[in-house]
């Protein structure tokens, strides 16, 4: 068994995000996610925010138990990391690529953005939050060099609304070949039906309840795929096909709540 | 060209490929993806009376040659998952309902409820090895495993297939006391009892800390505990534990199995594991002259 991944540096990204830089040795594209232990407390997934050879980055927003803890950890101390699992955004079709962003979503979009413009695409970032101490990664998409456009749902950061607003308008002014999305669900049921208005393509990154994370205990069931091994970034004709989709979601239990 | 379908007791299968119990499997669309990909038939997460969490994670630890799980019974309930049953038996797929309970009364409550829903055969949890108060906890003891299947067969019309724990010194002697309480097959094996330590953090890996063991590891254990039982009982064995191919399949066959559930090759495979493993048993058993699956069965016995 692998050691515990050592912690390398600790960023505060807003007021209630941080990111953790440890180092995690191994190949993993943008999207994938690893689940990440911290013994005692949980197990739970996260999406890879940060990618090089040797060292791996995730960016915590606190929403529970598991990431309080996991906001806690400083430079030098350890969690145990499994992964990298999952498919990840796939650039293809055209080099005009349109990325919409919510909340969190960032996250996982950041190293989508970076490495499609390192393999010589065009971004254009849409980054939407509810409130301008909530936005991460306005600077890091920016140093990417891609063109960035902040919406908050308050207006105290960029234009007043949502990131699908401010989409809907560059869909209409500009060319783009494709849409990827993460964020929140209904966000990108959103994105989705502009990209099929606008016929293109769109992959949208999916969050679930997760287990096992490896395919095997369907707690992340999504229609008839699995979020940890059938995503969790999914085709436009994929999410087509699944009627929770910006609907509902399981519980741990496996009841079927709404989102 | 080989026949695949195969008979366990009155049920009859179009091939011997099954979904195991647990492995996505918790919605109708989950177990028709499983069908879709070649599954005769899916059996359902085991199905309690109320709905249930399992335990927290880690519920699962990836080992070289398998995987260790503690999920601890995670399921919605009967009443909401009945609803998922009718919607795969509607459309026309085969549905073993796997159930658990504290007892006799239980057993056959629930019984009752997944042959209304349209199950077209019930398997009884009596081996899950990490749950306080069911699978295994009862499963071990011979007479209990009697009086659960003879209560369950008094209940319902649908074959009753009580799946065994590898975790016991005579796992025949179970199915024998499963075929005594008139059992229509047994399966075999359920997971094996195990453990994973981290020695960096000095602690075991599952919140459970002990969960049962799947996958190709624990294949010879379960080829051999289908042997055993073949030659102490009657009726049909399921054979399960680690298969991954056709020449998996073809060990329990031989070893006596009339079908196999497949479960921990679906995480990396998918549901296309079923169809590869049906394509690769018809091209063996055409290279070797096999014209069906019984031809095939406990095989191996007679050598």
């Amino acid at each position: 068994m692998m050691p515990p991944a050592r912690i390398l540096k600790v960023v505060k990204e807003s007021a209630t995000a941080k990111s953790l830089y440890f180092i995690f040795p191994g190949e993993a594209k943008p999207g994938q996610f690893v689940m990440v232990w911290l013994p005692g407390v949980d197990e739970v997934p996260m999406s890879l925010s940060y990618l090089s050879p040797n060292v791996k980055g995730i960016c915590v927003e606190k929403v529970g138990k598991a990431t309080s803890a996991l906001q806690k950890l400083k430079e030098g101390g350890e969690l145990g990391v499994r992964g990298p699992y999952g498919h990840g955004y796939d650039c293809a079709g055209g080099k005009r690529m349109l990325v919409v962003s919510g909340g969190s979503g960032a996250a996982s979009l950041a190293p989508a953005v970076e490495c499609a413009i390192a393999k010589g695409y065009k971004a254009t970032v849409v980054i939407g939050a509810k409130t301008a101490s909530k936005l991460i990664f306005e600077e890091r998409m920016r140093r990417s060099g891609a063109k960035v456009v902040v919406a908050t749902d308050d207006g105290t950061r960029g234009t007043k609304g949502f990131a699908t607003d401010v989409a809907a308008k560059l869909l209409g002014a500009h060319k783009f070949d494709f849409i990827i999305t993460c964020g929140p669900e209904a966000m990108m049921a959103k994105v989705a039906k502009l990209a099929n208005k606008h016929g293109l393509e769109v992959q949208a990154s999916l969050e679930r309840y997760m287990k096992c994370g490896v395919g095997l205990c369907g707690s992340c069931a999504f229609g008839r795929y699995r979020v940890c091994a059938d995503g969790p970034v999914f085709s436009g004709k994929q999410l087509a096909a699944v009627k929770d989709f910006g609907a509902s979601k399981l519980a741990p239990d496996g009841r079927r709540t709404r989102l | 060209m080989a026949d695949l379908s195969t008979k366990v007791g009155a049920l009859r299968l179009g091939n011997p490929a099954i979904l195991a119990s647990g492995i996505s499997d918790v919605t109708a669309e989950l177990m028709l993806a499983a069908i879709d990909g070649g599954a005769a038939a899916v059996v359902t997460k085991s199905i309690g009376l109320k709905p249930r969490e399992g335990h927290k994670n880690p519920t699962v630890v990836e080992l070289e040659n398998g995987v260790l799980n503690a999920m601890g019974l995670p399921n919605p309930g009967i009443s909401i998952y009945s609803k998922e049953i009718s919607k795969v038996a509607d459309a026309g797929g085969k549905v073993i309902a796997s159930v658990f309970g504290k007892n006799a009364t239980e057993f056959s409550f629930l019984a009752k409820k997944v042959q209304a829903a349209g199950a077209c055969a019930v398997e009884l949890n009596l081996s899950c090895p990490h749950a306080k108060g069911y699978g295994a906890e009862l499963g071990s003891d011979p007479e209990i495993v009697r009086e659960i299947t003879s209560a369950v067969k008094r209940s319902v019309k649908i074959p009753v297939f009580p799946k065994l724990t590898p975790n016991v010194a005579d796992i025949a002697g179970l199915a024998k006391a499963a075929e005594r309480g008139g059992a229509d097959a047994v399966v075999a094996i359920n997971t094996v009892k195990a453990m994973k330590i981290d020695p960096w953090v000095a602690m075991p890996v599952l919140s459970n800390r002990i969960g049962g063991y799947s996958g190709p590891a624990i294949r010879p254990i379960g080829v051999r505990c289908v042997y055993e039982i073949a030659g102490a009982v009657k009726i049909p064995v399921i054979g399960a534990g680690g298969i991954t191919n056709g020449s998996d399949a073809l060990e329990y066959i031989m070893a006596g199995a009339c079908a196999v559930q497949i479960g921990t090759a679906v995480g990396p495979a998918g549901t296309n594991v079923f169809g590869t493993v049906c394509a690769e048993l018809e091209a063996f058993m055409d290279a070797r002259g096999y014209r069906n699956i019984k031809a095939m069965v406990g095989k191996a016995r007679c050598a």
